[in-house]
């Protein structure tokens, strides 16, 4: 399944990693420079503070794309998801392999912002633990981007999933300001978000703090629900 | 001649509407079989169940002996689909495609590459070999579906409506194909709404309307039990009646003692449109008689 998306990759990388890339620098020159010059954060400048969570809204919004989009495509208008369904490959490796696409496009991306990062700061530091929160983001959200696709019934409910839940998500969760200044009852609301997870450890790793283990736990939860019922929606598209 | 498909009661339910009920069939080995209907018939949701895309509501499916329901891994070894709509990936080539096609069967390496040059020569796309989807000719496309379908030497092929949308050449080209298919050992499961489609290609066919089976067998069977003859006669220039004969003596008769003021008289073997105006009072397009 990964086979036929890198297939499209190879043909469309450059075009890919720069659509992807507009955003998250766009959020580094404005947020990061732009507002937040001379700003700091607890203890910390704006700057080194912030590009942990844009890192972690690109890794969300690239790996949901990439994995929801291209399987949305495939299912609901060029109907060759139809094939992968009538052909002898199992349920899971059919949403493993989807899900892929999501993992690997996410990680390029981030790769890529940290390299543009560097021309603007200093590099975060770049641990193992950051890599790993890396990836298990990538394939949490490449997991939710699969489920939706398989459940949503049209363009549009791609389009509303997005609009309202990955959109406030990539604002709210701690992505461009500290979850402490926040009252206690939107915090709580906002645990709620797997992206907070993935900045809270991001930040930690990034600015040098304890790992909060907590969070790697609740973010590995996150993506083991959706790629449960990954199952449940594949099994409810052939009814 | 074992069978190949067996159905027992076969329902299937969307919410309220039954688009199949109670179906019961049996298809052989080796046969071109028809699906004949109207579209909305039921015949792409008989192929969704028989092909494992959905499950029915009740009844029973067995294909290569399998059932669909319970050893579905085992059905989707052995058979082959050919959906109605394009079922391409628009972003690949011909032979990426293919390709895809056979890693989902887990045809690996060498006998991948082959298994696709053949084919590709087989339908007669090897200089399209390399083309994007996206620059193919309708014809074309629908090639490299069967094409595609045929990667695994499945033993039952699905065709839903294979010529739909084509032009008389190319839906001749494709008729000499699936024949072709057929003669080298493919059993074919057929829908169409074409008449004459069925007539040239089937050994037997069902027809299909509303869901139910109403009709069964071999075409000039199902000719033979309207009538082999039909004479059409053109009433006040406005409508055309049909009276079915079993042999063209009875049908000349007919003719003979027609009022004179009638001027447009048609004497022609009946088809399997006449069977099924015959049955349901609709023509095959869908229009009431």
């Amino acid at each position: 399944m990964l086979w036929v998306d890198l297939r499209f990759l190879s043909r469309n990388w450059l075009k890919t990693l720069a659509t992807t890339l507009v955003a998250p620098v766009l959020y580094l020159l404005a947020f990061g420079y732009g507002l937040g010059r001379g700003v700091t954060v607890e203890g910390y400048s704006y700057l080194e503070f912030v590009i942990p969570g844009i890192i972690a809204l690109t890794a969300m919004t690239t790996s949901f794309n990439a994995a929801g989009m291209k399987l949305h495509v495939d299912r609901l208008f060029y109907k060759c998801f139809d094939e992968a369904l009538m052909s002898p490959v199992s349920p899971f490796a059919l949403i493993f392999g989807k899900t892929l696409i999501g993992v690997v496009r996410g990680l390029l991306s981030t790769a890529a912002l940290l390299v543009a990062c560097f021309a603007f700061s200093p590099l975060p530091a770049i641990s193992g633990l950051f890599w790993l929160t890396l990836v298990v983001t990538c394939f949490a959200f490449s997991f939710l981007g699969v489920l939706v696709a398989l459940i949503a019934k049209s363009h549009q409910d791609m389009s509303v999933f997005m609009s309202l839940v990955i959109l406030p998500m990539s604002f709210l969760s701690g992505t461009f300001f500290s979850l402490n200044q926040l009252p206690t009852a939107l915090r709580i609301v906002l645990s709620f978000s797997p992206l907070t997870h993935t900045s809270v450890c991001l930040r930690a790793s990034a600015l040098g703090q304890p790992f909060p283990w907590g969070s790697m736990a609740v973010l590995l939860g996150f993506g083991a629900a959706f790629f449960g019922l990954c199952f449940v929606a594949l099994r409810r598209a052939s009814l | 001649m074992p069978e190949v498909i067996v159905t027992k009661n076969l329902t299937k339910k969307y919410k309220e509407i039954c688009a199949v009920e109670d179906l019961t069939l049996q298809v052989g080995s080796g046969e071109i079989f028809g699906f004949l209907g109207p579209n909305g018939a039921g015949k792409t949701t008989t192929i969704r169940v028989l092909t494992t895309l959905a499950k029915q509501t009740s009844g029973s499916v067995w294909v290569a002996g399998y059932d669909v329901k319970k050893e579905p891994e085992k059905v989707k070894k052995v058979i082959g689909v050919v959906q109605q709509h394009l079922t391409l990936d628009l972003d690949l080539n011909v032979k990426e495609n293919m390709a895809l096609h056979a890693r989902l069967h887990h045809i690996r390496g060498v006998e991948r590459k082959q298994r696709i040059n053949e084919l590709i020569d087989y339908v007669g796309l090897t200089k399209q070999s390399e083309k994007m989807i996206t620059d193919l000719s309708g014809g074309m496309k629908k090639a490299t579906m069967i094409a595609r379908a045929l990667i695994h030497r499945p033993r039952l092929l699905f065709l839903d409506e294979p010529t739909v949308g084509l032009d008389v050449q190319m839906r001749r080209r494709i008729w000499d194909l699936i024949r072709r298919l057929n003669g080298d050992g493919t059993t074919i499961f057929l829908t169409t709404h074409y008449i004459e489609e069925a007539e040239a290609l089937c050994s037997r066919v069902g027809i299909v309307n509303e869901g139910r089976l109403i009709a069964l067998g071999k075409p000039a069977e199902l000719r033979q039990k309207v009538g082999l003859v039909a004479v059409e006669t053109l009433i006040d220039s406005k409508f055309t009646r049909y009276q079915y004969f079993p042999d063209r003596n009875a049908a000349t008769e007919y003719v003979q003692n027609l009022p004179s003021e009638i001027k447009t008289i048609i004497i022609r073997d009946s088809n399997l449109e006449d069977v099924f105006v015959e049955l349901t009072g609709k023509k095959v397009g869908g229009d009431e008689r």
